[in-house]
C-alpha cells in the first residue's frame, strides 16, 4: 500500500486533471460538433475524481460506498432515458438530488466538527446548508409543477412576500448566531429546516410560464451550494465545479428573464399569473380570417421563404414529427424553410431546440430570435404553431399591455402570417393578440398535429405540378 | 482566516470568471444539454460523501452520507446519459464539414 502522504499527493494531482477536464468539457459545449467530446471530457474527469477519492487513506470501509454507487447508478439510468418533453422536470429533479447531497454532507460535517467550528468555516457551512436546503425543496416543487402533479397556476396570498422574507431572515439570523456560538448545536436543525420550508414557499407563487427562469436560478443555487461545500471540505475541485455550475445557471437565468422582460425580483415576487384585466379592455367584435389546410398548402407551396415559429403548444400536441414532414415536403419543393426559436419557447432554456432536433430537423435550420428577426420582412409566410405571447406585437406597441417591452419574434412583418390554433383563447398571460386580426393573418383552426398533417397531405397530393 | 480558505476564495473567483466567459459564448441551441452537463459535473460533490461514508466516524455520518452518494451518483449517471442522448439528436443538413 502507498503511504498516506504519497497517496494524498496523487489524489490532488488527479483532482487537478479532473478540474482541467471539467473546464474543457464546458468549453467544448460551444458547438454541436465538439459537444460530444465535451461530454467525454466530463465523464473522464468524473471517473478519475471518483477513482482518486477511493484511494483516500482515511477510507476504511467500502461496503456502503459500493452499495450507494450501485443504487445511484440504478436510479440514474432511467433518469437519463426520459422523454425529451420531460427533460425540464428531470432537470429540476436533478437539482433537487444535487442539493440534497450537499445539504446532507454539510449536516454531517457540522455535527462531526461541533462545537469547534471556526467562524469562516461556520459561515460557509451555513451557506452550504441554507442554499442546499432551499434548492432541494424548491426544485422538488418546480419538478412537481412541470410534471403537472402540482397546480401550474401561481398560488398567492396576502403578505406572502413578508412571510417568505421573514423565513429567510430567521435562518440567516440563526446562521449568524451559530457563527458566533458554534456550540449551540440544537439550533442547527432549525437552520436547515427553515430553508426547506422557504424552498416550498418560494415556488408556490410562481406560474408555469416562469419555469425557464426558475429552473435556471435553482441551477445556479445548486452550483453555489456545491462551491460552499468545497470551502468546507477544502476541495478546490468542488469549488471549481460549483463556481462553473453557479455561473452557468446565473447566465441562463439572466437570458431567460431578459427574454420575458422581467427582473429576478419580479419573477420571484411578481406572481405573473395575476395580471389579467388588460384582456377585458377591448371586447368589441373583431373579425378574423380563417383558412383550410388546402388553402394553407397552396400559399406555402407558392412561397420562397417560410419561417416556422414553434411554441410549447406544438410540443404539447406532439406535432413536432408532423412539422418535420412539412419541413421535408416544402424543402423538396425548393422552399427555404427556417425555424424561429424564442428563448422561452420551451419549458427550460434551449428546450425547443432539443424537441425539434429530436424530430430530426437539422440544427442549422434553427435560429434564435436575434438571428432571425431581420429576416421576417423578406419572409413570404410566417407559420406559427402553438406559440402566442412571443409573437404578440402589443409587446412592441401597446404600453398598457402586461407584456409590453418583452422581446418578441417580428412575425407581423412577414407578407403572410398563418397561425395554427385550437380556438381564440388567449395565452398564459390572458392577453389578446392583435396579430390575429391583421388583414395578412390567416387563422388555421384545429389541433396542431392534425392540421399540419393535413397540410402535408395536401402538399404531397398536389406534388405533380 | 486560514490560508487554505483564502486560496479557496481565489480559486472560486477565477473559476467563476472562466465560467462566465466560457458559458456566455454557448449558443441557445445547446442550453438544455449545457444544463444537464453542468448538473452532472456538479455532482462531483459525491467525493465529499464518499470520504464521509468511508471514514465511518458515526452511524449518522454513514446513513446520511450513503443517501448523499445515491443522490449524487444518480445525477452523474443520468446527467451524462441524457446529455449524450440529446447531443446525438443534433444533426446538420449540410454535408459533413471539412
Amino acid at each position: 500500500m502507498i503511504n498516506p502522504i504519497a497517496s494524498e499527493t496523487l489524489i490532488e494531482i488527479i483532482y487537478f486533471v479532473a478540474s482541467a477536464l471539467f473546464v474543457l468539457s464546458l468549453k467544448w459545449m460551444i458547438s454541436p460538433v465538439t459537444a460530444k467530446r465535451g461530454v467525454r471530457a466530463g465523464e473522464i474527469g468524473m471517473l478519475l475524481a471518483i477513482a482518486g477519492t477511493l484511494l483516500h487513506h482515511g477510507i476504511v470501509d467500502y461496503k456502503w460506498i459500493a452499495i450507494a454507487l450501485t443504487l445511484g447508478t440504478i436510479i440514474g439510468i432511467p433518469l437519463g432515458k426520459v422523454h425529451m418533453t420531460a427533460v425540464p422536470q428531470r432537470t429540476a429533479l436533478s437539482h433537487a438530488f444535487g442539493s440534497l447531497c450537499v445539504t446532507l454532507v454539510g449536516t454531517v460535517e457540522f455535527y462531526l466538527r461541533a462545537p469547534h467550528v471556526p467562524p469562516f468555516m461556520m459561515s460557509v457551512l451555513s451557506a452550504e446548508v441554507i442554499l442546499g436546503g432551499l434548492t432541494f425543496t424548491g426544485s422538488l416543487m418546480a419538478a412537481g409543477k412541470l410534471q403537472e402533479i402540482l397546480p401550474q397556476r401561481p398560488i398567492t396570498y396576502k403578505g406572502q412576500n413578508i412571510v417568505n422574507l421573514s423565513l429567510l431572515a430567521v435562518s440567516a439570523g440563526l446562521a449568524v448566531y451559530l457563527v458566533n456560538h458554534p456550540g449551540a448545536t440544537y439550533l442547527f436543525p432549525l437552520m436547515v429546516g427553515i430553508p426547506l420550508i422557504f424552498g416550498v414557499m418560494m415556488i408556490i407563487p410562481i406560474g408555469g410560464a416562469d419555469m425557464p427562469t426558475v429552473i435556471s436560478l435553482l441551477n445556479s443555487y445548486a452550483g453555489l451550494s456545491a462551491a460552499a461545500m468545497g470551502f468546507v471540505l477544502n476541495s478546490k475541485l468542488l469549488i471549481i465545479a460549483g463556481a462553473l455550475d453557479g455561473s452557468s445557471g446565473f447566465i441562463l437565468s439572466v437570458i431567460m428573464s431578459k427574454a420575458m422582460n422581467r427582473s429576478f425580483t419580479n419573477v420571484l415576487f411578481g406572481a405573473f399569473g395575476q395580471v389579467q384585466p388588460a384582456a377585458a379592455a377591448g371586447q368589441e367584435e373583431k373579425t378574423v380570417r380563417s383558412a383550410t389546410a388546402e388553402e394553407a398548402a397552396q400559399i406555402l407551396s407558392a412561397a420562397n421563404k417560410v419561417v416556422i415559429v414553434p411554441g410549447y403548444g406544438m410540443a404539447v400536441a406532439q406535432a413536432q414529427h408532423k412539422v418535420r414532414e412539412l419541413y421535408d415536403a416544402l424543402t423538396k419543393r425548393g422552399v427555404d424553410v427556417k425555424f424561429a426559436i424564442h428563448p422561452v419557447a420551451g419549458r427550460m432554456p434551449g428546450h425547443m431546440n432539443v424537441l425539434l432536433a429530436e424530430a430530426d430537423i437539422p440544427y442549422d435550420r434553427l435560429h434564435d430570435m436575434d438571428e432571425i428577426n431581420g429576416d421576417f420582412p423578406q419572409t413570404d409566410v410566417a407559420l406559427i404553431i402553438g406559440a402566442n405571447d412571443v409573437t404578440n406585437p402589443a409587446a412592441r406597441t401597446d404600453a398598457s399591455s402586461p407584456i409590453f417591452g418583452m422581446p418578441i419574434l417580428d412575425v407581423d412583418k412577414a407578407r403572410t402570417v398563418m397561425v395554427i390554433k385550437r380556438g381564440m383563447s388567449p395565452g398564459f398571460a390572458g392577453i389578446d393578440n392583435p396579430l390575429y386580426y391583421f388583414d395578412r393573418t390567416l387563422m388555421l383552426f384545429g389541433d396542431a398535429k392534425a392540421f399540419v398533417g393535413n397540410i402535408v397531405r395536401e402538399l404531397s397530393g398536389g406534388s405533380g405540378h | 482566516m486560514p490560508t487554505n480558505l483564502i486560496d479557496g476564495l481565489f480559486v472560486f473567483m477565477l473559476a467563476g470568471f472562466i465560467g462566465f466567459e466560457v458559458i456566455r459564448k454557448i449558443s441557445p441551441l445547446l442550453h438544455t444539454p449545457l444544463m444537464s452537463l453542468t448538473n452532472a459535473l456538479d455532482a462531483i460533490a459525491v467525493v465529499g460523501a464518499i470520504v464521509l461514508v468511508g471514514e465511518g466516524k458515526s452511524t449518522f455520518a454513514t446513513v446520511l452520507g450513503t443517501i448523499a452518494i445515491v443522490a449524487a451518483t444518480s445525477n452523474i449517471v443520468g446527467g451524462f446519459l441524457i446529455t449524450e442522448r440529446m447531443l446525438s439528436m443534433f444533426k446538420t443538413s449540410r454535408p459533413s464539414k471539412p
